[in-house]
């Protein structure tokens, strides 16, 4: 099996173009704007960072999207042990900065952060419109990558001397 | 699940380091952090107990260079290895794309590894992936202890082989990494089997470390082309 194709038997893989990254800018964007939050992350389940937008973060964003998604997967089964089929979203309160976060089309994690230039209600208000939007492109963008002729040629195809290549050390 | 971002021009990975309790998952990690150029990697995050135990997860990301003018960063994983914390245990799986299992070579830990080797494959089933089928390699750690069992009960134990019953796989495949040793073969009876690759490793001083991370990565790469 080493060396081999391994498609069949994991996680799969997912992309997303130049396109998608803008579109989903721009309603982070507007989001932002709407609610005057400061930063908003999109981050997808396995915890890889999608995009950042707004004030730049100060702390490390890969890791704060690791744990980011974590604390949705534990809360995922905190929600089923109560009988809940998940808890769509989360609100971790702090004395300046907060944070709320809301799953997008089950396969990402809209976060965003906020102070007290704000207020909790516009957030979850103006989130679900965002969610939404937000929805539609992530839909799109797995419903492409399901058809059976993809956009693109596959990125890696071929790749195997280039493999190789790269663990030479 | 890998994520490819065309817009920032980054390949994402996920790998999980797996095995039992105080066998050395995160010994691999913090010697990676520590030897790993500094602007190649990130934080080394842990969730751990009072008394260093993982409690969660500990994590790593480590860019390994750059294909076709796209990063490959990876993301490594430990998970708890206490039976207990199976719940947190299982969440780290998800979305995995490669899979590195760390057995404690020592003869009193023959139980824990065989235990920890089930629950892995049980965990894994439950999201529906096929252990069998994607990058998967197994690291014998401890080799340096005065209690390590042989190599050879080891790989009997927790590397026997698994049938392969796909005729697209039934290619002899040498194992790259020992000599006269194959990874897929056809045995006596006719059946093929086909085994993870194995690496001896004393992680606390990075010996396999290095050996076992670039393994596991590029089966995850070449997984994707």
């Amino acid at each position: 099996m080493a060396g081999g194709s391994a498609k069949s038997g994991g996680s799969g893989t997912w992309s997303f173009t130049e396109d998608d990254s803008v579109a989903i800018t721009h309603s982070l964007q507007r989001f932002l704007a709407d609610t005057n939050s400061r930063s908003a992350l999109l981050v997808d389940r396995s915890g890889q960072l999608v995009a950042t937008v707004g004030e730049q973060p100060t702390f490390d964003p890969t890791t704060f999207a690791t744990l980011t998604a974590a604390d949705f997967s534990a809360n995922d089964q905190l929600a089923k042990l109560v009988g809940e089929s998940d808890f769509s979203t989360l609100f971790h309160q702090g004395e300046k900065e907060s944070i709320y976060l809301a799953d997008v089309a089950r396969r990402l994690i809209l976060v965003v952060l906020f102070d007290n230039r704000t207020t909790l209600g516009l957030v979850r208000l103006r989130m679900k419109q965002a969610v939404q939007e937000l929805t539609v492109v992530i839909d799109a963008i797995f419903s492409r990558s399901r058809e059976e002729k993809p956009s693109r040629p596959n990125l890696l195809h071929g790749a195997d001397a280039e493999i190789d290549e790269l663990f030479n050390w | 699940m890998s994520m490819i971002n065309y817009a920032s021009r980054e390949i994402n990975c996920k790998i999980v380091y797996y095995g039992p309790g105080l066998g050395g998952k995160t010994t691999n990690l913090e010697f990676i952090y520590g030897k790993v150029k500094p602007d190649t990697r990130g934080k080394l995050i842990s969730l751990a107990t009072e008394t260093e135990r993982t409690l969660f997860f500990d994590f790593l990301p480590v860019d390994l260079g750059t294909i076709r003018g796209f990063k490959t960063r990876f993301h490594l994983y430990t998970v708890p290895g206490q039976v207990y914390y199976n719940a947190s245990r299982k969440l780290i799986l998800k979305n995995v794309d490669g899979v590195v299992f760390v057995a404690d070579s020592q003869l009193d830990r023959t139980e824990a590894n065989l235990e920890s080797m089930q629950n892995l494959y049980d965990n894994m089933a439950e999201y529906g992936y096929d252990l069998t089928k994607m990058p998967f390699v197994i690291q014998y750690n401890k080799r340096d202890l005065s209690n390590a069992a042989p190599l050879q009960q080891l790989q009997e134990n927790l590397n026997p082989g698994w049938e392969v019953d796909d005729s697209s796989r039934q290619i002899l495949t040498p194992d790259p990494y020992h000599a006269n040793e194959n990874l897929t073969e056809q045995i006596s009876t006719g059946e093929w089997v086909g085994r993870a690759p194995y690496f001896e490793a004393v992680a606390v001083q990075g010996d396999g470390v290095f050996d076992t991370l670039k393994a596991v990565s590029k089966m995850v790469l070449k997984s994707l082309a």
